[in-house]
């Protein structure tokens, strides 16, 4: 046993960047002078040497087989020298260095039924977590929604073209694993009630002062009691005035769900960013504040983002984000032309509520 | 193997033009002879109907010697799906920007099919490959076929977690930085820091090559680096000329869209006051031949950033640039 421990290899970290790069990409690595969108999906750079590199991106699921990662590795044998890469959106890319395989690779990823696109003015994949296939704080799922948008919103990976790029991120959860606070439009899963109090169990499966340490709006207090039998029970109370429904006192204490078929659902957020280019980077501002969790595939929030899309296609300048053009417009605009309802559940009370509003004269006037 | 589960929620999202994992999981299941897919199905459909989700977050799991990389996962109805009873899930240590050899991949494919359900996520949310659903007795099976192979474990808990980066120099004519050899250095420096957490809460560090920011750092990494420059922005007149004979209209769609109105376009020449150029990155977005980042590069360092739990959200607030 001793011996084997010996043996054990740990803290190799990651195989190297570049084991997998083929002579190409080390010859024009740092060298690349420019680079073109062909069509949706399909990129060419071209280095200070000459050289040019043709990159085709499919969608990817994220979710994915093994069976599915051998047929990417099968193609990218026969068309790529065996390199391939991911994006961070979970998109796959296809690099090739032969311009005459570009169409056989295209025909070839079209046949196998890939989607080439995602480049550029349009829309990509839609960054997420793990929903009701891994995660055990999760409002709504994650992968199915993310099917039934980008099936709507297919066009725009796929070929047409909007304003500018518009980056759709979805987190089943307030803790966000994805950090989808600074997208064009987010979809966040929202619990909206307070969490169930296991009394019985809850001492044996939870810590109580850590359980409270973690309501970031204190709103968790001791509470002790004389149960029916007349037993001392130790547990805890929340005060559901202060309760956001966070979810957080869950993680902390599995004592204490609030998962709930009825209460959950979807929030959207639009306008956030990013990029530096042209504004600064910002948040996503709340649009619609609730949408009931409709599983298989979530028509009101496919329609109400749809909608938003569409709207901002119309109505937005050549490169302007969707936060740039509801901020040109006024965000008063915003509701008005997306439709959406502007209710006292989008004025900010959290803590740092003064850091939010409005606090100018200059505003537009809506009828 | 035949799927055991009826699944007619889930078999809505086999429709449809995007790629779906429904599909994708049913062929696991089939073709790959997975229990677990099948499961998977199974519990997932329960979940579509009852629209509440079905794990537990578990006790601590691992290998031996490390305190993360293993997240502890059982399902609360192992009765109806024996074969997700544990379903944890391994963060193995993506290489940084994500390129692989088509062998890398069936290497990780081999691996995955020996020792678990052949489902995996091609990335998690912070950049690891994630090996979903195994069991526990797996763990240090798999591990040691992983190192074996070249492959290490991710970060979770309160650690470092994995860094990541965008594709950098490898295929971009804007990378300020060498965004690969940053991430591979600081993976390899804090080894200990991510595989024994030991630290008050968890920390990220992600790289980008310029201020377009595509591995969205800003927003959030703890320790978020941004590739700039402090010279001059190249141009090259002659691709200008070429851009307005082809009809782009330079004054609407880039001079008058410089945030600090910096850039001039007169006698068919772009004209940049440097001094004023805040890096932004939005007249070389759209003139990709005519205009490059200056030579002069360096990093952005930008600290704080952080999702809304506790404190609200915060981006990452500058420090310094060199
Ligand atoms: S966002 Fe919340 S529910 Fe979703 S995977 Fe992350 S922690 Fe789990
Ligand atoms: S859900 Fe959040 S706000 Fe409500 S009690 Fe739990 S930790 Fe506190
Ligand atoms: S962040 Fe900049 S350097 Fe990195 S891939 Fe994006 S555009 Fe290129
Ligand atoms: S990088 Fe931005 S700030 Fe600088 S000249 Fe170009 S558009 Fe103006």
């Amino acid at each position: 046993m001793a011996e084997e421990k010996q043996e054990r290899i740990t803290d190799i970290g990651p195989p190297k960047y570049d084991t997998a790069w083929t002579p190409f990409i080390k010859e024009n690595y740092g060298k690349w002078l420019y680079h073109e969108e062909l069509e949706p999906g399909v990129l060419m750079h071209v280095s200070e040497t000459g050289a040019k590199l043709w990159t085709v991106r499919i969608a990817g699921t994220r979710l994915m087989s093994t069976l599915h990662m051998r047929d990417l590795a099968a193609i990218a044998d026969e068309f790529c020298d065996g390199l391939l890469r991911f994006t961070t959106r979970n998109n796959i890319e296809f690099l090739i260095t032969d311009e005459a395989k570009l169409q056989s690779l295209k025909d070839k990823l079209k046949a196998d039924g890939h989607a080439i696109g995602g480049t550029g003015a349009g829309i990509t994949n839609i960054v997420h977590t793990q929903g009701w296939i891994h995660c055990h704080t999760p409002a709504i799922d994650a992968s199915g929604i993310v099917k039934a948008v980008m099936d709507e919103l297919f066009e725009y990976f796929h070929d047409k073209r909007l304003p500018n790029k518009v980056r759709i991120s979805l987190a089943c959860c307030l803790n966000m694993c994805g950090a989808v606070h600074c997208s064009d439009i987010s979809i966040l899963g929202v619990h909206r009630k307070p969490p169930l109090i296991e009394h019985d169990r809850l001492l044996n499966v939870c810590e109580i002062p850590t359980t409270i340490a973690s309501c970031p709006t204190a709103a968790i207090r001791p509470y002790n009691f004389e149960d029916e039998e007349g037993k001392q029970v130790k547990s805890v109370q929340v005060n559901n005035e202060r309760c956001m429904f966070c979810g957080n006192c869950y993680t902390m204490c599995p004592a204490m769900p609030l998962a709930d078929p009825v209460g959950d659902g979807v929030a959207l957020w639009v306008g956030g960013k990013v990029s530096n280019a042209r504004s600064m980077p910002k948040f996503s501002k709340l649009a619609v504040p609730f949408l009931p969790n409709n599983p298989p595939r979530w028509p009101e929030t496919v329609e109400v983002i749809k909608n938003i899309v569409e709207v901002y296609a119309a109505d937005a300048r050549s490169y302007e984000r969707v936060g740039e053009w509801a901020e040109r417009i006024g965000w008063e605009e915003f509701f008005k032309k997306t439709d959406i309802a502007f209710t006292p559940f989008h004025i900010d009370d959290y803590r740092f509520a003064m850091t939010t509003w409005r606090s100018s004269t200059q505003f537009k006037f809506t009828d | 193997m035949p799927i055991t589960h009826k699944t007619p929620l889930l078999d809505e999202l086999e429709k449809g033009p995007w790629p779906s994992f429904v599909t994708d999981l049913k062929r696991a299941a089939e073709e790959g002879g997975s229990d677990t897919a099948n499961d998977l199905l199974g519990q997932l459909e329960l979940s579509y109907v009852q629209k509440v989700g079905h794990w537990k977050h578990g006790g601590i799991v691992g290998v031996f010697g490390y305190g993360g990389g293993v997240i502890g996962r059982y399902t609360d109805v192992p009765h109806l799906f024996p074969s997700v009873e544990h379903f944890h899930t391994m963060r193995i240590n993506q290489p940084a920007s994500k390129f692989y050899s088509s062998d890398q991949l069936r290497t990780l494919a081999d691996i995955w099919d020996k020792h678990g359900s052949q489902i995996t996520n091609m990335h998690g949310s912070t950049g690891d490959i994630i090996f979903l659903g195994c069991r526990t007795e797996a763990l240090e099976p798999c591990f040691a076929d992983l190192t074996a192979h070249g492959f290490d474990l991710g970060g979770s808990g309160s650690a470092l977690r994995t860094p990541s980066c965008c594709v950098g120099k490898a295929r971009c004519e804007w990378a300020c930085l060498d965004t690969q050899d940053i991430t591979y250095n600081l993976t390899m420096t804090y080894q200990d820091e991510m595989h024994r957490p030991a630290w008050p809460y968890k920390f990220k560090f992600k790289t980008s090559g310029c201020p377009n920011d595509c591995v969205a750092s800003i927003a959030r990494a703890d320790c978020s680096i941004i590739g700039t420059w402090r010279d001059d922005i190249r141009i090259n007149q002659d691709e200008v000329k070429n851009y307005a004979e082809s009809g782009l209209d330079i004054q609407q769609y880039v001079i008058d869209l410089c945030p600090t109105k910096c850039i001039s376009y007169e006698d068919g020449e772009i004209q940049i006051d440097n001094k004023n150029c805040t890096r932004c990155m939005h007249c070389i977005n759209v003139m990709t031949k005519a205009l490059r980042p200056g030579t002069d590069t360096g990093a952005t360092i930008l600290i704080g950033a952080k999702a809304p739990i506790l404190e609200g959200a915060q981006m990452g607030v500058s420090e310094w640039e060199s």
